[in-house]
């Protein structure tokens, strides 16, 4: 599973960050996590807002930060 | 009601003398504290609860098929329920630019989104009751509407960063999601709370200093230095705002017992909206999409309209 959290490094998206590392260690589950800070980058994706999580090349949240039982919901499926 | 509750506890559960300074501190401590958390919770739930309605690309969907005037409007009305985050501001304004909202219409957005902001709006109506409050959106909305057409009209789209309009961006991947009624109440729920208890420590050591002052502070020291005949009054509260962005929150209660002292209301609206909208960080980040030259006319046409508004409040109130 490839996850990116798109964001430019303000709380909000360190915090998305922690709680997708969090989220990822409760599931146990294989997944290469990026960080991406380039603007380039992340607007690529069309988002509006930061932070983003981006699963397997799909925007599935933007402009909040979801919980660790959000993510573990959005990486199960 | 709150007041009888708030004498109970303080002069007969506490036995603090009624007359005295100290009794007179607390008692103005506690019930500010007690009203403000409450107000400021249903504000910000409130505003949380809208904007699940209007999510960003709706936004720009809606200001990319609208004439300016039209859309100066909207998006200082859209801006007021935004909460603003310094470095969503990027992402947003090459967002817009891209989808063809005209660069005056972005800007309305810009201004409105800082300035006229939940924690303000729900600070102002606790201390100052909900007259105060719509008038400082009317007026917040007023100067996003004002500056967004002045800077539309004037053309300024070469100062903007080159790499603003050369930059590809994507088609939106987001997945439909149905939102139910109970994710939007929880999701505005925690937001809520979150933000509430960000912003709580803020509140109490401002509202302690304003406590402090209510007792001690001379009234004639700061009604002489303040005073409405002052004509420098206004343009300074503005220039000592701009450094104190991350202390919003807190500047409002020592805002409150200020003008309690005889600062008039203006000059303490105009510091208000200073604080949040014209912002150091907020400038560093904008500078990454504005050249220096636009950059300047922004923080200058929002700051001599929030000047004009501390003139025209204290004229009228």
């Amino acid at each position: 599973m490839e996850i990116k959290v798109l964001g430019p490094g303000c709380a909000n998206c360190k915090k998305l960050e922690a709680n997708v590392f969090e989220a990822v260690s409760q599931l146990d589950v294989d997944a290469d996590i990026q960080k991406i800070e380039d603007i380039q980058e992340i607007m690529s994706y069309g988002i509006l807002s930061t932070p983003g999580l981006v699963v397997n090349g799909k925007v599935k949240v933007s402009g909040k930060v979801p919980s660790v039982a959000e993510i573990k919901a959005i990486l199960e499926g | 009601m709150w007041q009888e509750a708030v004498d109970w506890l303080t002069y007969t559960l506490l036995g603090l003398d009624k007359g005295s300074l100290l009794g007179g501190a607390i008692n103005f401590f506690i019930y500010d504290m007690v009203k403000i958390i409450f107000l400021l919770t249903l504000v910000i739930y409130g505003i949380a609860i809208i904007r699940s309605f209007i999510p960003a690309d709706k936004v720009r969907a809606i200001l990319s098929s609208k004439n300016e005037y039209v859309g100066n409007v909207l998006a200082g009305l859209f801006g007021i329920i935004t909460p603003f985050c310094s470095c969503s501001a990027v992402p947003l304004f090459i967002g817009f630019v891209e989808a063809g909202v005209p660069l005056g219409v972005t800007f309305s957005f810009l201004v409105a989104s800082p300035m006229i902001n939940e924690i303000a709006l729900g600070l102002l109506w606790s201390l100052f009751g909900w007259k105060i409050a719509l008038i400082y959106v009317g007026s917040g909305l007023v100067i996003a509407i004002v500056a967004g057409i002045i800077i539309g009209r004037l053309g300024l789209e070469r100062w903007v960063e080159e790499f603003v309009y050369q930059i590809k961006v994507g088609k939106t991947a987001t997945e439909a999601m149905k939102i139910t009624w109970k994710a939007r109440s929880s999701d505005a729920w925690g937001y809520t709370r979150a933000l509430v208890k960000k912003i709580i420590p803020y509140i109490a050591i401002g509202i302690g200093i304003g406590a402090f002052i209510h007792g001690y502070a001379p009234e004639e020291l700061l009604s002489r230095v303040a005073a409405r005949t002052n004509p420098l009054a206004v343009p300074t509260a503005v220039l000592i705002g701009i450094p104190l962005y991350s202390n919003a929150a807190g500047t409002i209660p020592i805002v409150t017992a200020l003008v309690g002292k005889g600062v008039p209301m203006g000059t303490a609206l105009a510091f208000m909206m200073s604080v949040t909208a014209l912002s150091l960080p907020e400038m560093v980040i904008l500078r990454k999409v504005l050249k220096k030259q636009l950059l300047a006319v922004f923080f200058g046409t929002v700051g001599i309209a929030i000047i004009f508004t501390g003139y025209l409040f204290n004229l009228v109130i």
